[in-house]
């Protein structure tokens, strides 16, 4: 691991009864760096944030991560979650549990808390509805929230599960623009994962790239080559530039897909 | 009203309503309804149980509740939350059916424990109910804030720090303990009833998390005291009461979400 890595993820294993999911993943993302998880629906994204988090034991191999401030390690923004409308909590309280929320005993908060909570809210942008129930906010809106309640410890990592998902073509792009803005700002290194890598290919630094149970890091424009992505797949694909926008395909399409295409004709041959 | 043994009827009546509004804060947001009506439904073959053994019905109760929560805990590791729940419930409601089937003595005190007892509490009942207050009250504050991270999102917990299957176990431990103390007084039909009803209307009320908290113990007491005060005077169950009172109180905050929403 190099010395300004804030995450170092070396030969990760992981597999669920038997089969595997991750086989050999290794990448490092620096410092303050802007990174892209991209990868299919079911290619491990997911599984491999929460080896990061540590949620989930890997078979083998190693995760690392920098230390952050007072212990504040990875801030955390999961897959779109559901939450009740009439929740008793306000925005301003879902950041103030970003502090504290897993503390026992009664809850008791400093001004300097305070302070702090006040500053995140401001710093996504999130003011005009810091009194509202988080649960009668707009995506978007909840989107921030939860970035706040990610980075009020100021960690120096910040892991995203699909944040985009779901967000209109505006909210993307102000969502986009705001972690760009945040993690410059506070130098928190972020990988946030996405199975469509074009809203982010101007902004990112890196890209890890995942399929085949493998992945493949660098610059976007290392990664997203045709005989890059053609060897970590395991077979032909076509990386393809269309009026500035990036698609993947399958040259000829893997059993699994020529199946799905017997089945339902509809299917595209589209990767991922 | 307030002389004899009806001051005993008073201060159990008051810790009941404050135990019963602490825990129902969290069967509401955790989503647990089922579950606070499963736990004193399933203990309710305990105090049959009891009664074949020839022992203390409170100590059956207490036992079943203690299964109840190692039970739906375990089947939970297998199955969805809400069909785990249930499957206690079917279990419990088997061996209740075969314990009453054991005991003829046991029916007069069916409908007690059923619809709750509130105006004989003897004196004797009050130090087991003032501990497991305490302790219930006590877990309640100090997983406080995970239990709130938790009803957010359960993610958030677990990645903070809080495992989610250890606060529903911790949750379903407090919940077990409240049922224990509340069932005999207000019976196991109506514990989930004063649990459900105040919680229910005081999130519509306030936005904040703490005066919500407050505002539910606050309206379970009035809850609490009301159905007693009006079973008293009219000689209806006080069952009725509970259960017409922690309706009324979400019609009311109904009315006022509406209102504000204007």
């Amino acid at each position: 691991m190099t010395d300004t890595a804030a995450l170092s993820v070396h030969g990760l294993r992981v597999s669920f009864s038997g089969r595997p999911v991750l086989k050999d993943v290794q990448f490092e993302v620096a410092a303050g760096e802007f990174c892209a998880l991209i990868g299919a629906n079911g290619s491990g994204k997911t599984t491999l944030l929460k080896a990061i988090l540590g949620l989930l034991r890997p078979q083998s191999g190693e995760v690392r991560i920098e230390p952050g401030a007072a212990g504040a390690r990875i801030g955390y923004v999961p897959q779109k979650i559901s939450i009740d409308p009439y929740l008793p909590l306000r925005s301003r309280d879902v950041v103030a549990l970003g502090l504290d929320g897993a503390r026992w005993g009664w809850p008791r908060r400093s001004r300097a808390d305070d302070a702090r909570v006040q500053e995140m809210l401001e710093a996504v942008g999130a003011i005009e509805f810091a009194e509202r129930r988080v649960g009668q906010l707009s995506g978007g809106q909840q989107q921030r929230v939860l970035i706040a309640h990610a980075l009020v410890r100021r960690p120096r990592l910040l892991l995203l599960d699909e944040p985009l998902a779901n967000l209109d073509v505006r909210s993307t792009a102000e969502i986009v623009a705001l972690l760009r803005r945040l993690s410059a700002q506070y130098r928190t290194a972020v990988l946030l994962s996405a199975h469509d890598m074009n809203p982010l290919l101007a902004v990112i630094d890196r890209i890890v790239y995942l399929a085949s149970c493998c992945a493949v890091s660098g610059k976007a424009d290392e990664v997203i080559r045709t005989e890059v992505l053609s060897r970590l797949y395991g077979y032909h694909v076509d990386v393809v530039r269309v009026h500035g926008r990036v698609v993947v395909i399958a040259a000829h399409e893997p059993e699994e897909i020529r199946a799905a295409l017997a089945r339902d004709p509809v299917h595209t041959a589209q990767v991922p | 009203m307030f002389t004899g043994f009806m001051s005993n009827t008073w201060i159990v009546a008051t810790l009941v309503g404050v135990v019963a509004g602490m825990v129902g804060f969290f069967v509401v947001l955790r989503r647990a309804a089922f579950a606070a009506h499963v736990l004193p439904l399933g203990a309710f073959p305990g105090a049959a149980a009891a009664s074949v053994l020839g022992v203390s019905e409170l100590a059956g109760i207490g036992v079943f509740c203690g299964l109840g929560v190692l039970g739906i805990s375990q089947l939970q590791r297998w199955d969805r939350r809400e069909v785990a729940t249930a499957l206690w419930l079917a279990v419990a409601l088997a061996l209740g059916t075969l314990f009453l089937s054991m005991t003829s003595e046991y029916s007069q005190g069916v409908y007690a424990l059923l619809f709750g007892e509130v105006l004989g509490v003897s004196s004797h009942a009050l130090a087991p109910v003032a501990v497991s207050s305490a302790v219930a009250i006590g877990m309640t504050a100090l997983l406080f804030r995970p239990l709130l991270l938790d009803s957010l999102s359960p993610e958030l917990a677990e990645a903070a720090g809080a495992p989610s299957r250890r606060l529903e176990l911790a949750f379903l431990t407090v919940l077990a303990l409240a049922t224990a103390m509340t069932l005999p007084v207000v019976g196991a039909l109506m514990v989930f009833s004063l649990m459900v009803g105040p919680a229910s209307a005081a999130r519509l009320l306030t936005d904040r998390p703490r005066v919500a908290l407050a505002l539910t113990i606050g309206l379970a007491l009035a809850t609490v005291w009301g159905s007693i005060a009006l079973s008293y005077l009219t000689d209806w169950p006080v069952g009725f009461f509970i259960g017409a009172l922690a309706a009324l109180s979400y019609a009311g905050g109904r009315m006022r979400a509406a209102r504000q929403a204007r």
